[in-house]
């Protein structure tokens, strides 16, 4: 956490003791920049769904939040300035998340952030790049920013790329679609009291991202036993009828959703689609088959030994204990080198 | 500031914030009135390309990432044009799933857009980021009255996650639940669900009706004069929401098209997308089953990312207001205080609608119809939406997404001018907006979250492709 304090000039709406705490509190927290770019705010919603603690003791005990579209009272200019001075005046300090895209196409003109002080459109492009250069941590949440998908799925009509793409620092991947709200508020948290948290080859927190849906499934049992469900809405194991749990790194199985930890997808008897997934939609669809989409044109879904065998066992009706220990053993190996290596061009150490 | 004799001053709001994504509002004022105004949103996407050649199925799914806080709308909409094209309906347990779903992801909306979006435009708020710095100097409520609107603001944080409770219960997860399938859900039904939910419901229309409603009528006691800005005519458009039965043979809320204050039923072959002003190519206007999306930042004479959608060449408004109007539930006018208050008084009775579904829900009875998607067909789904009228319009070809069409409520209510050069319904609110200082039009935003705009839904939209001339009031 940050230990500088800074004589910055208050903007008092009221002089109250309820203000004066506030302002006590808001020494102590850790500023953050939740910027918003080619995105379905899918995640600060979840973000809001948070429930220990929830969204407002983590506005007011934990995060400064300086900006969010979706969210600050100022508008237009006075919300510009914003952005445009927590540059200058926190730089090396702040956290910056981007959920969404970073739309490359067009010159960046598919999504803006706003116009600047000057008078000049501020691309949202241009703008992540900036704010990641004076930032302390950049963080991208969310599928859309850690991958660049699902907006960036074929043809990709924006140019849409991942965080790590366009930034020169190494980003740290929350990815989810959107991400789980003890994803994002654990990672910030590791960052404001730890520093960095332990990280998988594709920059994910081993934390969340260790394991797999299906090493973590409560219907594991059913795999391992062959028993498949064959329609949406069955009780037993949903492999067969498209659940990507085990190319899929996440740990809904055991959290669950949302603030409440409740139930999760394939608890609510649909498979998983891989929403965590570097291939999220490109190689995750079709839903609800067990196979990546090999048919889709100007889709280059590589020849994968573990798609293949897992194909093959399965359409041949292969020992299920076969295809399970296939899945679960050395194959999964193979598929997690055979990710793509969309998200992270830059990568950071293990601590 | 543009300051011209006959054109009067430009005002700019970019980015207008509290809207679901990044939008621009552009107006000119003449002797403390908006003349003309100008909409548009700053991002584009292009989901519709991104849906070709996949499986149908999919759609329910994918077009969910459209909009974090409605995708539940876009779900139902995709599953009632896949069950279209496959000719089937979900059982009797799987509307109500379904609707209960959508009906909490609605509330969710609701109540989040009130109070995160809408109460900073009119409260003092606290000393706490993102609130300040704040949106205005024009908060005129009793201190007592501030304070308790405050809290209600991050009481609603609370409540709007106890709304996602319903979908991450039936829909395993929020937002983007799993639950609304073509076919019906996928849960099912047993006591101890509907316990739980009876539970979760009983809390949230408990909030609506003590916290909400008496905070929206606070907020038009001291903001009166907001009863007769925004104003427009009795223009509406509404899709049905939530089907009564399986058949969809009537809604809870009925479709109907008021044009000029007269009732008629929708024909959704009245639709067209206006291009003119719009930097898409193709036919000038098409109806969406035909309408393409083909972006050209170039088109001469463009201004808008966003097609201009109109019924029989009407802009016609959708939300909670046109909802209710059109139902004969609420009549008393078209403003900014009457969308408020509509938006407030829908949630109630959705909140009450859902505890009769919980208790028509049938044990043991099943939740999906089993279905084969066919290898060719069209399809359409229409519904209501959070914000007004959703439609999605679909053709299949081999098994596969030939063609997919979106139009969304924000289209309708944020769109641009039509070929004609008639404005669209926010545009038309904004004109006749007195604004008392230029340099903060809080009017403006007042007006603006008042249709609770969504940009992430609009996905095609104005780009700011020339600079803003240095002397206007940039905000």
């Amino acid at each position: 956490m940050s230990s500088r304090t800074r004589p910055r000039r208050a903007l008092r709406t009221e002089h109250t003791p309820q203000a004066a705490a506030a302002d006590a509190d808001r020494r102590e927290k850790h500023p953050l920049v939740w910027l918003e770019t080619n995105t379905c705010h899918g995640n600060i919603l979840s973000l809001l769904n948070s429930q220990n603690p929830d969204f407002g003791v983590l506005l007011r005990e934990l995060l400064d939040l300086y900006w969010s579209n979706t969210l600050m009272g100022a508008k237009g200019f006075k919300s510009i300035d914003v952005l445009e001075k927590v540059m200058v005046e926190r730089a090396g300090e702040y956290i910056l998340v981007v959920e969404g895209t970073v739309p490359t196409a067009a010159g960046g003109r598919y999504a803006y952030v706003g116009l600047r002080g000057n008078g000049e459109p501020w691309t949202v492009t241009d703008a992540v790049v900036e704010l990641a250069a004076a930032a302390k941590h950049v963080v991208a949440v969310g599928s859309c920013a850690a991958w660049g998908l699902p907006f960036g799925a074929h043809p990709n009509p924006t140019g849409s790329k991942p965080v790590s793409a366009v930034v020169n620092q190494p980003v740290i991947n929350v990815p989810g679609c959107p991400a789980h709200p003890d994803w994002i508020i654990g990672t910030l948290a590791h960052l404001v009291w730890y520093g960095i948290p332990e990280l998988d080859a594709e920059n994910r927190p081993v934390v969340f991202y260790g394991e797999t849906i299906h090493n973590l499934c409560q219907r594991r049992h059913y795999f391992e036993s062959g028993i498949f469900a064959r329609e949406i809405g069955e009780p037993w194991c949903l492999y067969k009828i498209g659940c990507k749990g085990p190319v899929t790194y996440a740990d809904c199985p055991s959290r669950q959703w949302s603030g409440e930890h409740l139930n999760w997808p394939v608890g609510a008897n649909t498979p998983c689609i891989g929403c965590t997934s570097p291939e999220f939609l490109e190689r995750t669809a079709p839903f609800f088959e067990h196979l990546p989409d090999v048919h889709l044109p100007g889709v280059r879904v590589r020849p994968n030994q573990v798609g293949l065998a897992t194909g093959v066992a399965t359409a041949l009706g292969i020992g299920l204990h076969l295809a399970g220990s296939l899945l679960t053993g050395r194959l999964q190996k193979e598929w997690k080198k055979g990710l793509g290596k969309t998200g992270s061009k830059f990568r950071l150490k293990r601590k | 500031m543009t300051t011209d004799k006959n054109a009067g001053t430009r005002i700019v709001i970019n980015p207008t914030t509290r809207t679901m994504g990044a939008s621009q509002v552009e107006v000119r004022v003449k002797a403390g009135r908006v003349v003309d105004a100008r909409c548009g949103a700053t991002v584009f996407r292009g989901f519709e390309l991104i849906l070709r050649d996949r499986d149908p199925r999919d759609a329910a799914y994918i077009t969910q990432r459209i909009c974090g806080i409605c995708p539940t709308a876009h779900a139902t909409a995709a599953s009632f044009a896949v069950e279209d094209l496959a000719g089937i309906r979900p059982p009797h347990n799987g509307n109500l799933l379904r609707n209960l779903i959508f009906a909490g992801d609605l509330l969710q909306n609701h109540i989040r857009h009130f109070y995160l979006f809408t109460v900073p435009d009119y409260v003092r708020v606290p000393e706490i980021r993102p609130l300040t710095p704040p949106s205005t100097t024009d908060c005129r409520l009793p201190r007592a009255e501030n304070q308790r609107l405050i809290d209600n603001y991050f009481q609603s944080i609370d409540v709007s996650r106890k709304a996602y409770e319903i979908d991450a219960l039936l829909g395993g997860k929020a937002p983007h639940p799993h639950g609304i399938l073509p076919g019906g859900g996928s849960v099912p039904v047993t006591a101890i669900t509907v316990l739980n939910l009876l539970s979760i419901v009983k809390t949230i229309y408990r909030f609506i009706e003590e916290r909400m409603l008496p905070d929206v009528y606070t907020l038009a006691e001291h903001y009166p004069e907001y009863f007769e800005i925004g104003a427009r005519g009795v223009d509406f458009l509404n899709f049905g929401l939530f089907p009564v039965d399986p058949e969809a043979s009537a809604h809870h809320f009925p479709g109907a098209a008021m044009i000029g204050g007269r009732k008629e039923a929708v024909d959704s072959g009245e639709i067209s997308e206006h291009l003119r002003y719009t930097h898409f190519e193709g036919a000038p206007v098409e109806h969406p089953s035909r309408g393409d999306t083909r972006p050209n930042p170039d088109k001469p004479g463009g201004y808008s990312w966003a097609k201009a959608p109109r019924y029989r060449g009407r802009a016609l408004e959708g939300g909670p207001l046109a909802q209710l109007w059109t139902c004969g539930d609420y009549r008393r006018g078209v403003s900014v205080l009457d969308r408020l208050i509509a938006r407030v008084l829908l949630s109630r009775e959705v909140a009450g609608l859902m505890r009769k579904w919980l208790t028509a829900l049938k044990p043991g009875r099943p939740v999906f119809s089993h279905f084969q998607v066919p290898k060719s067909g069209v399809g359409v789904g229409l519904t209501g939406a959070m914000r007004g009228p959703l439609g999605h319009w679909l053709e299949v070809e081999g098994g596969r997404i030939k063609h997919y069409q979106i139009i969304t409520p924000t289209a309708w209510n944020f769109s641009p001018h039509d070929d004609q050069g008639g404005p669209g319904p926010v545009e038309e609110a904004l004109i006749g907006t007195p604004v008392a200082d230029p340099n903060e039009p809080v009017e403006i935003g007042r007006v603006l979250h008042s249709f609770d705009p969504c940009m992430s839904c609009v996905a095609h939209v104005i780009v700011v492709d020339r600079p803003v001339p240095d002397r206007v009031i940039v905000f």
